[in-house]
């Protein structure tokens, strides 16, 4: 009944139909299902009173009124499917993703069982955690961080050469963690366990972009990663802080004290096993939540703009040098990494296209504040390095990163200037920060690999 | 004429309680059904009829399935549960009440021509 001439126009027609309906995110599949069958309905009566089978349509799907209203009444029941919910296994609409995320899930809790495997198997050597507090200091991350490299260049289908530089990276952390003689009191090992981290992480980063690991957009993906990844760890570890919690104090309630299940085997093995689902979260995630490192840059930056002014006024207005404790370098060479954050990531949210605008000049006023106060930092700085405190890994290390944070700031200061004077385009500004990633990479490799033969082991 | 959106909001669900309480049916038929009842004064729109519908599932007053028919189509019918014959009991007696109220109100009275101060008189 429902067409003489053409069948397959109308069901062609009714396709399409149902791609706008889908697109709608308050419709779902089943409900395009049932208003379907709702049309047909409509067009076999119409055909039946005389019209042709396209009037029909026509006519029927006028007569259903336009989708905005639809949905919108719809939205009113189904409120919950404006909120993105994540599917653990896919969308069960698409066999083909499903198997691929089901797949993923499998390979994460596998990479996660290995990290948090790893964790404990210096202790069959018998290393603990409290006699050897400085070994696991500086391991840590070469236990979770292979793992997540792992998951992710399975994901990417890394090369075998890929594969194989990332293996001789990680081999070479462990040895620049263990093999040279340090001291547990000794500066070498502080400065080792805060760089081999970094060092690691970019190795991660190299996994990250095993299928192209030229090209600027997928380094700033990378970025992004990096972001999504630290938030969703700092929401685990939250939770793992209220699971110990009430852990502790139940069991504590009946006698029993878990102290060393939580403080030897569930903090440090969640720990390292949440560095791969999380990184797992973002890559299941990344098209699901909106990104959130560049809403918190949003709140931020206009906020530490108005701090570092306030600070450089305050620096003006008492004429106050500033005064250079031993540990103050290492704060400005965070507050340099805060306001080098703070840019990357409104970058990495930002359209390439869009034309410059106050938040641009915003940034802009944030660097230069940043650059300023570190200038003063350094020039106060420059006459004792030498003789006050002497060639201390720490200090080296600290100056190090301050004049490579220095130069990118410098740099992406005067992009900014020019970009939003409309000199050039914001692209160069992106391909300057994807192009310096390797600078900290080496940087971090040599601190952690010269750094302690350099200062004979100090 | 047409029925205020209110008061069709109103006598929704009722009337959707109603005919399924007649058997079991799907949402075109329902649209259909409603039409004729009211001699095409209630028009419903699909964005009425079927998120009610589906309040009305996820309350427990009714329950859906999917059935085939003519082929490929798949269709999904409704059928009232016990929960929604209760519901449906509760509405009338509600409705009456209202229904009768507006009754004796306007018994015998020629439909609103005559002047407001006649019609206290």
């Amino acid at each position: 009944m429902t067409a003489h001439d053409g069948p397959g126009e109308l069901d062609a027609q009714f396709e399409q139909w149902r791609q706008y309906v889908l697109r709608r995110r308050e419709l779902q599949a089943v409900d395009a299902d049932e208003l379907e069958d709702h049309l047909r309905g409509s067009v076999d009566e119409l055909v039946a009173a005389g019209l042709s089978p396209d009037e029909a349509f026509l006519v029927a799907v006028k007569r259903m009124g336009s989708l905005d209203e639809l949905s919108r009444e719809f939205a009113r029941e189904h409120s919950e499917r404006l909120w993105k919910q994540l599917v653990l296994t896919g969308d069960s609409g698409s066999p083909v993703g499903g198997t691929r995320s089901r797949r993923d899930l499998w390979v994460m809790l596998g990479c996660a069982a290995g990290a948090l495997a790893s964790v404990k198997v210096p202790a069959l050597f018998g290393l603990s955690f409290d006699d050897d507090g400085s070994f696991y200091a500086r391991n840590f991350t070469l236990f979770a961080l292979p793992w997540l490299a792992a998951f992710l260049a399975w994901r990417r289908g890394a090369r075998r050469s890929v594969i194989a530089v990332l293996a001789v990276l990680f081999v070479l952390g462990a040895v620049a963690a263990n093999a040279y003689p340090l001291a547990d009191d000794s500066q070498s090992v502080v400065v080792t366990s805060v760089h081999l981290p970094i060092a690691l992480w970019l190795v991660v980063g190299l996994a990250y972009v095993a299928d192209d690991w030229r090209s600027s957009r997928r380094r700033m993906d990378f970025i992004r990663f990096t972001g999504e990844w630290f938030i969703y760890l700092v929401l685990m570890a939250l939770g793992g802080g209220v699971l110990a919690a009430f852990l502790f104090n139940t069991f504590a309630a009946i006698g029993i004290v878990p102290e060393e299940f939580i403080s030897q085997w569930l903090l440090p093995s969640g720990a390292a096993a949440a560095v791969v689902v999380a990184g797992w979260l973002v890559e299941a995630k990344q098209s699901v939540v909106e990104n959130i490192a560049p809403v918190l840059t949003r709140l931020f930056t206009p906020l530490f703009t108005a701090a570092l002014l306030a600070f450089l006024v305050a620096v003006v207005w008492t004429s106050h040098g500033i005064d250079v404790e031993r540990e103050a370098l290492l704060l400005f060479d965070l507050l340099l990494v805060v306001v080098l954050g703070l840019l990357l990531y409104s970058l990495s949210a930002r359209d390439p296209l869009a034309p410059p605008g106050l938040f641009d000049k915003l940034q802009l006023a944030l660097v230069v504040s940043a650059l300023a106060i570190d200038v003063l930092v350094l020039l106060e700085i420059t006459g004792r390095i030498t003789d006050e405190y002497g060639g201390t890994p720490n200090r080296a290390a600290a100056l190090g990163e301050n004049v490579i944070l220095l130069v990118n700031l410098a740099w992406s200061a005067w992009l900014l200037l020019t970009f939003i004077r409309r000199r050039t385009p914001f692209a160069t500004l992106e391909r300057w920060q994807t192009g310096y990633l390797p600078v900290y990479a080496v940087w971090a490799w040599i601190v952690v690999l010269v750094f302690p033969p350099l200062f004979s082991f100090a | 004429m047409k029925v205020a959106k209110d008061l069709v909001a109103a006598s929704a669900t009722p009337m959707v309680l109603g005919i399924l309480a007649e058997g079991e049916s799907y949402g075109y038929a329902i649209i259909r059904r409603i039409n004729e009842l009211s001699g095409g004064e209630l028009d419903w729109t699909e964005g009425l009829l079927y998120p009610l519908l589906h309040r009305l599932e996820r309350l427990g007053y009714l329950e859906s399935s999917w059935q085939a028919v003519a082929g490929e189509r798949k269709r999904k019918y409704y059928r009232v549960t016990d929960r929604g014959l209760a519901e449906l009991v509760e509405q009338r007696r509600q409705w009456d009440t209202v229904v009768g109220a507006l009754k004796e109100i306007w018994h015998d009275r020629a439909p609103l021509t005559v002047q407001p101060l006649e019609g206290l008189a």
